[in-house]
């Protein structure tokens, strides 16, 4: 059992310049066989490996993970974190993540920062009041707070915001979830990391997976760059790179991959408190506990691997940026990237079973899947272990597409594809 | 920013091309007699490839053409563009892991 984190380790530590701090996890070589293998090692991956562990027992598992706990899109999101999505579905799994959000720092016995500093979504256009109103009424008859802002009252709730954008981007009214709000990335991949590693599961980095061994429609192994694991069970927990493995296990998925970009600004003092959204425009933005503003842009229109973005679409989020915020036009930004999403037709993640046996699939969350962190885990993994979809999860099976039953979540998600 | 040699104008910015994703996808004869399995396929799934991928654009702000181009979806090298109902042109089969 590993030595709580508090504020006696705080001090103990201090008295030795906090040089002495034990490793949060360990590294060890991967075993032979596993009872399961989880591949992706970002947040939605080690959750699921920590609830398989906790909830259902099965220690006997890894996660692999190509590059750095939480290097992928873990680490490369805007960290906003919500529920008010329409539909009843995806009502129930985001609302179910929310609330494992406001336990998660003392359940991990980490602090993940998260920060409920309400999320408001502007809306710019008249289809897109209509819309918003719509949700939510919706969102209230599932019981997430939801609330209609008028134009006087955004300004009253967000003073930086110039309510005519200058003339070219007026708002209308938003919506406000005062439960949303943001959390600390990393700290969210390391938290897991280390409740998962303390139940015993094996953390393996550096370790890309190059294929899989499949025999009469059943996996049996995980090829890896450090040599073939075999198991039966594999959970295929990525971002970004679902149509890769997909290849590799012989089948096609319903997903474009796409750069979605973000940028930060230099430190400032605290000056914007909360958390906006406007979808139309493609200019999210808050303040980190560092000072940095943290800006999400659009995705990409074309496909693309490349882990950076494209140029006019940067463009066009500073540009709302400047025109909805004036305080932050002389702002000089420290950094831009973006991170490859896998965005399904309907932009709602696919969890479940694939068509191979034993492979499961808990991937295509878009742009918008660190605030399901917990949730996806927790459902993914009483998938996983009982090997029936969790009732939660269910309605995201990937036949979906084939049935007829798309949860299309194109509004709520945000960024429009 | 990708600069795309369009066959008919020339090399244009990438915000001047709409796209049109996976090429080559024939649409499938006798759609009243398609099955679920084979619409779903049509329709929704498709080669999402990191490497050498073919792909359909339309120059929107320009000569409002479609065409194909061969991509590296990782680096976005434009490795070869063609005309519609050309074969595609032999280039560098590159796949990424």
């Amino acid at each position: 059992m590993k030595a709580r984190y508090s504020i006696w380790s705080l001090l103990r530590n201090a008295l030795s310049y906090h040089e002495n701090w034990p490793a949060a996890w360990r590294s060890p070589e991967p075993k032979q066989e596993y009872d399961a293998v989880i591949v992706g090692g970002g947040g939605h991956g080690l959750a699921t490996a920590y609830y398989m562990a906790k909830e259902h027992g099965m220690t006997n598992i890894a996660v692999l993970e190509r590059g750095w706990l939480g290097g992928g899109n873990t680490g490369r999101n805007t960290t906003i974190v919500r529920s008010n999505y329409m539909w009843d579905e995806s009502a129930a799994l985001y609302e179910h993540s929310l609330k494992l959000w406001e336990t998660m720092s003392k359940e991990l016995n980490f602090n993940v920062m998260f920060s409920q500093r309400g999320v408001l979504n502007l809306a710019h256009t008249q289809n897109e009041l209509r819309v918003t109103k719509r949700r939510i009424n919706s969102n209230r008859l599932n019981n997430i707070d939801s609330v209609w802002l008028e134009p006087e009252e955004v300004k009253k709730w967000v003073p930086a915001i110039d309510l005519l954008g200058n003339g070219r981007y007026p708002v209308l009214g938003g919506s406000l979830q005062f439960r949303g709000g943001v959390a600390r990335h990393d700290a969210v991949a390391w938290g897991y990391a280390r409740a998962a590693d303390a139940l015993g599961v094996d953390i393996i980095q550096q370790c890309p997976v190059e294929g899989f061994d499949i025999e009469d429609g059943q996996v049996t192994g995980v090829r890896t760059a450090k040599g073939t694991i075999k198991t039966k069970r594999v959970g295929v927990v990525v971002a970004g790179h679902a149509g890769v493995l997909a290849d590799m296990a012989g089948f096609k998925l319903p997903i474009n991959s796409r750069p979605l970009s973000a940028l930060v600004s230099e430190p400032m003092k605290p000056c914007f408190h909360t958390t906006v959204m406007a979808g139309q425009v493609h200019a999210y933005c808050s303040q980190s506990d560092k000072g940095e503003l943290v800006i999400g842009a659009g995705a990409d229109p074309y496909n693309s691997y490349s882990q950076w973005g494209s140029n006019p679409v940067t463009e066009d989020t500073v540009a709302a940026i400047c025109e909805l915020y004036p305080i932050f036009r002389r702002v000089r930004m420290l950094r831009q990237w973006g991170g490859v999403v896998d965005i399904a037709p309907d932009a709602s993640p696919i969890m479940g079973a694939s068509p191979v046996r034993g492979m499961y699939l808990n991937v295509g969350w878009g742009t918008g899947g660190f605030k399901c962190t917990p949730g996806s885990g927790n459902v993914f993994a009483d998938t996983m272990a009982n090997d029936r979809p969790s009732p939660i999860a269910a309605p995201f099976r990937l036949d979906r597409f084939q049935t007829g039953g798309v949860i299309d979540e194109h509004a709520a998600a945000g960024v429009a594809h | 920013m990708l600069l795309i040699p369009c066959p008919y104008c020339g090399e244009r910015s990438e915000n001047e091309f709409g796209y049109g994703g996976e090429a080559h996808k024939v649409r499938p004869e006798n759609p009243e007699e398609l099955s679920d399995e084979a619409w779903n396929d049509y329709v929704f799934l498709q080669k999402n490839t990191k490497g050498t991928y073919y792909e359909r654009w339309v120059h929107s702000s320009g000569c409002r053409r479609w065409f194909n181009v061969a991509r590296d979806t990782l680096t976005n090298e434009v490795l070869a563009v063609y005309r519609m109902g050309e074969q595609p042109p032999e280039v560098e089969q590159r796949t990424y892991i």
